[in-house]
């Protein structure tokens, strides 16, 4: 076999593990429970349903879990939703996985997602993509081991007109270049996120 | 047509008239036209996800799901046109990227859905060259294997767990090719009836694991017959291959089990091979040793000889037994050995055959379709007949019935009102002060469903059979179009024991006396038929006992003499289920070397003792049946039984009905012997414990 060979097996191999367990299960074994704070605000998206559809409030929940409870969602934070909805703790895990912006496992403390559906790749996000992978030196898909940033790869993010563009939290940043991206990362990396809008 | 809930339309240029509102994939099936599907089952609800059953529609741009389009008035369809052949194959192709080709080693091949479809409706070729996905395999618990690489995502299984087994544990996480079928946090499914979930996988991803490997479908043969785990007789097929019960299957019955069967009926066969008596046995000492029939029938003649008197002789008869069995041994007690000390209702229960309506489920197993409220006494049908259980659930979902609980603690997969344990509440009822009064006073048909196991054993069980027949009197539970008092038994044999008098009828003790008369040393032979409620400790004191029964069972112990009998495999017999109706189990197997069918071995023995009973074959025994039980002669049907008054008044003792079912996989001997029966108790022992934990916490 030759060593060209040996590597695509191998990358051939790598490529099966990860389509078929894709679906990751962490359950740190921790009970979750809402912050007092919160009460009104679970009350109010509740509210927002028919009584007997209080189920149909999954993925309000969810995000405000993912939001209070470090940014991803255990099995206990999602059993906590169940729990609230008064649903199956199944049809929670189905949503949560079903979501791309729903993390079933850790991640970094800021994500960044960059976009390379069509519009933006035809104007280069993968030069993006490369270069902020390289600022940070880690691969789409993976954390900085200082659980600081993760970088995703992301369908669509509905923001053509200003192609290339990424999203860091909850903010997008468009026209980019391969520069500029590694300016923006930079400062995410010491956790100074910008949030001033693109222009 | 005139008919305004009938619709006429055409399939392949034939002419088909249906009700309104049935799909179209019905209507080809009700006019013999086959129609590829995967995720569609009749008995589930309708998610149109395969779109395997793709069909074309006259005038519709595109071609529509024949399970989810319902028919309509002139509809055009066409199942073999261009665009419906065209769009099944390539659906086919599109369900055969990521399938692995491992049918030479898959259990479902030779029975496979896709398999089928594939040859039938599928390409032999694929756009397709990417690598196919593997799906990392699921634990399932003791019952069910599972290879998720083969799952083509119909979700089946998912809706039979939520909408049928009322067990939300099956999940579809993931999306697109990362879909995956399975419980997300790693689990035994927590139900009774989880192996019908093999039957419905329309692939090999889920397989029975007791079966693994073991047989191929085109290697077996089948019987069908009856199940005896539970009281209500599930029709099933046994499949068996050189004299061994391979698996259990169930058949389709309308009036019984649908389609489904318990898990205990499934999966207990491996008990029909596990410690087997297969030879007559002495007792030489302290141990036994094994002996032939005719040494064996020479002991027993010998103690039978020497009993001084008639009331020195007993026997006790356990729930495992058919009509011939029963009826058999009743006459070999009663005539042979000229004594009136039998019963075959070792729970202590006194009721007799007098009055049928008051021991059966009046209103059949289908009458729970009509019926808007249940009241339940004493009784946990998810563990009693778990099947049965899955028709009251069916009903609570669709059609708002309501139900009702008085008696131990349970969670029978669905919302019940439980009113505090205790056998007082009955009186409230009848006195109309309990809420339950008023729902059961509101309905159109209420229905009445009494556990016998719990109740029935109860000393003050007449009294409370007295009030729940003024309750059904007062509540018009029974009436000129409705009889909704139902008794669910849960044992096989019971009523074909009452409805044969196999207890006292003149003054011969029953269970109660018969154990007196033991501890009294007053019984000189005693004649054990089969594993029944009482410990063997208890039945120490006779100076000779035989015991008659398919499996070597803790009575091994305190017997003398033991004969090998057949188990309900291994006879064709009448049983009767919970509803009174009788059907008959075939003989699928032989019993195991010198194990003989039970009514032969009490015919052979009578003929040695005394005059020989007064039947030579099955059909001359059978005639005997009928002569004393007309009920026997109706195979299949259900026949309702007068309605009449029963019970004696007096007071309802302040006692808590207690749990029915204490080891759901081991309630009888089969079962006991069962490994996998074992694990799955052990199993369910173990998350009881944890579930007892909690609740100290919480």
């Amino acid at each position: 076999m030759t060593a060209q060979e040996n590597t695509l097996l191998k990358q051939s191999d790598e490529n099966l593990a990860l389509r078929g367990a894709r679906v990751q299960i962490v359950d740190d074994e921790k009970t979750y429970t809402w912050p007092k704070k919160l009460d009104k605000d679970i009350k109010g998206i509740i509210a927002k349903y028919p009584s007997g559809r209080q189920a149909s409030a999954v993925i309000s929940l969810l995000k405000l879990a993912q939001k209070t409870f470090d940014g991803w969602l255990p099995v206990g934070a999602m059993n906590l939703v169940a729990d609230t909805l008064d649903m199956p703790p199944v049809r929670v895990y189905e949503v949560a996985s079903f979501y791309d912006m729903f993390f079933t496992q850790p991640v970094g403390k800021h994500v960044v997602r960059v976009c390379t559906n069509v519009s933006c790749m035809v104007r280069g996000c993968y030069k993006v993509l490369s270069e902020i992978e390289d600022e940070l030196g880690v691969k789409a898909g993976e954390t900085t081991s200082d659980g600081m940033v993760t970088v995703q790869e992301f369908e669509c993010l509905g923001s053509c007109c200003e192609a290339p563009m990424m999203m860091i939290d909850d903010h997008y940043h468009g026209n980019l270049t391969p520069d500029k991206a590694r300016d923006i990362v930079k400062r995410v990396k010491e956790g100074d996120v910008p949030t001033e809008a693109s222009k | 047509m005139s008919d305004d809930n009938q619709i006429t339309l055409t399939i392949n240029d034939q002419k088909v008239v249906v009700d309104k509102g049935t799909s179209i994939i019905e209507a080809a099936k009700q006019s013999g036209i086959e129609v590829p599907h995967f995720c569609y089952h009749k008995r589930l609800s309708t998610p149109a996800n395969c779109r395997m059953c793709l069909v074309e529609i006259k005038g519709a741009p595109k071609a529509m799901p024949s399970c989810y389009t319902m028919v309509g008035q002139d509809m055009e369809v066409y199942t073999n046109s261009e665009l419906a052949q065209n769009s099944q194959k390539g659906v086919m192709e599109l369900m055969l990227i990521n399938h692995p080709l491992d049918c030479p080693i898959c259990d479902q091949a030779g029975e496979c859905d896709l398999q089928d479809m594939a040859v039938s409706y599928g390409s032999d070729r694929t756009h397709f060259k990417e690598e196919k996905r593997a799906v990392p395999d699921k634990n399932l618990g003791p019952l069910i294997r599972t290879v998720m690489t083969r799952c083509i995502h119909c979700t089946r299984c998912i809706r039979f767990a939520t909408e049928v087994a009322g067990v939300p544990e099956m999940c579809a996480t993931g999306r697109g090719e990362n879909m995956q079928v399975g419980t997300y946090v790693e689990k035994a499914l927590e139900s009774e009836l989880s192996g019908n979930m093999i039957d419905l996988c329309p692939v090999g991803a889920l397989c029975s694991k007791p079966y693994a490997f073991t047989a191929r479908p085109w290697e077996l043969e089948h019987t069908d017959s009856v199940d005896v785990m539970d009281g209500i007789g599930s029709n099933i097929r046994i499949f068996h291959r050189g004299g061994k019960v391979m698996r259990i299957d169930p058949v389709e019955c309308e009036d019984i089990n649908e389609e489904w069967i318990s898990d205990t009926a499934r999966f207990s066969y491996d008990g029909l091979n596990r410690s087997r008596l297969t030879t007559p046995l002495r007792r030489k000492g302290k141990s036994l040793e094994a002996c032939g029939w005719p040494q064996a029938f020479d002991a027993i003649k010998k103690a039978a000889g020497k009993a001084s008197k008639p009331d020195a002789i007993a026997g006790l008869a356990g729930d495992m037994f058919s009509a011939e069995d029963l009826y058999s041994f009743n006459a070999f007690m009663k005539t042979t050995l000229k004594t009136d000390n039998v019963d075959a209702r070792t729970d202590g229960s006194t009721m007799t055959g007098k009055h049928r309506c008051k021991y059966v489920f009046n209103s059949g197993i289908k009458g729970i379709d009509k019926a808007d409220f249940i009241l339940i006494v004493g009784a946990n049908p998810r563990l009693e007949a778990p099947v049965l259980n899955a028709r009251i659930r069916k009903n609570v979902l669709s059609k708002r019935l309501q139900v009702a609980v008085v008696g131990a603690p349970c969670d029978l997969t669905y919302p019940t009102m439980h009113s505090e344990n205790t056998a007082i509440i009955l009186d409230q009822i009848a006195s109309g002060e309990h809420p339950f009064a008023k729902q059961l006073e509101d309905a159109k048909n209420p229905m009445i469903i009494v556990g016998a196991a719990a109740t029935l054993a109860r000393k003050d069980a007449p009294q409370i059979m007295y009030r729940l027949y003024t309750i059904a009197d007062q509540y018009r539970v029974v009436n000129k179009d409705w009889h909704g008092f139902n008794v669910l038994q849960q044992k096989p044999g019971r009523i074909a024991a009452l409805d044969l008098a196999v207890y006292p009828e003149e003054k011969g003790k029953d269970t109660a006396g018969i154990l007196k008369a033991l501890a009294d040393k007053k019984i000189e032979l005693l004649v054990l038929y089969g594993e029944s409620d009482i410990p063997p400790e208890s039945l120490k004191g006779a100076k000779t006992t035989i015991f008659i029964g398919s499996h070597l069972s803790p009575y091994a112990e305190v017997a003398d003499i033991i004969l090998p009998a057949a188990a309900y495999t291994e006879k064709t017999a009448l049983w009767m289920n919970t509803e009174g109706r009788a059907q008959e189990s075939k003989k699928a197997v032989a019993p195991p070397m010198q194990a003989k069918e039970d009514w032969k071995i009490f015919r052979a023995l009578s003929a040695e003792i005394a005059d020989p009973l007064p039947f030579d074959t099955q059909s001359q025994l059978r005639a005997l049946i009928v002569k004393r039980a007309p009920v026997f002669e109706n195979l299949n049907t259900f026949v309702p039984p007068k309605w009449e008054s029963f019970g004696l008044a007096g007071h309802i003792l302040d006692n808590a009905f207690e749990q029915p079912v204490r080891s759901f996989y081991k309630t009888n001997e089969i079962m006991r012997a069962s490994q996998v029966m074992t694990e799955c108790q052990d199993l369910a022992d173990a998350r009881a414990d944890v579930n007892a934990k909690q609740r100290k916490v919480g």
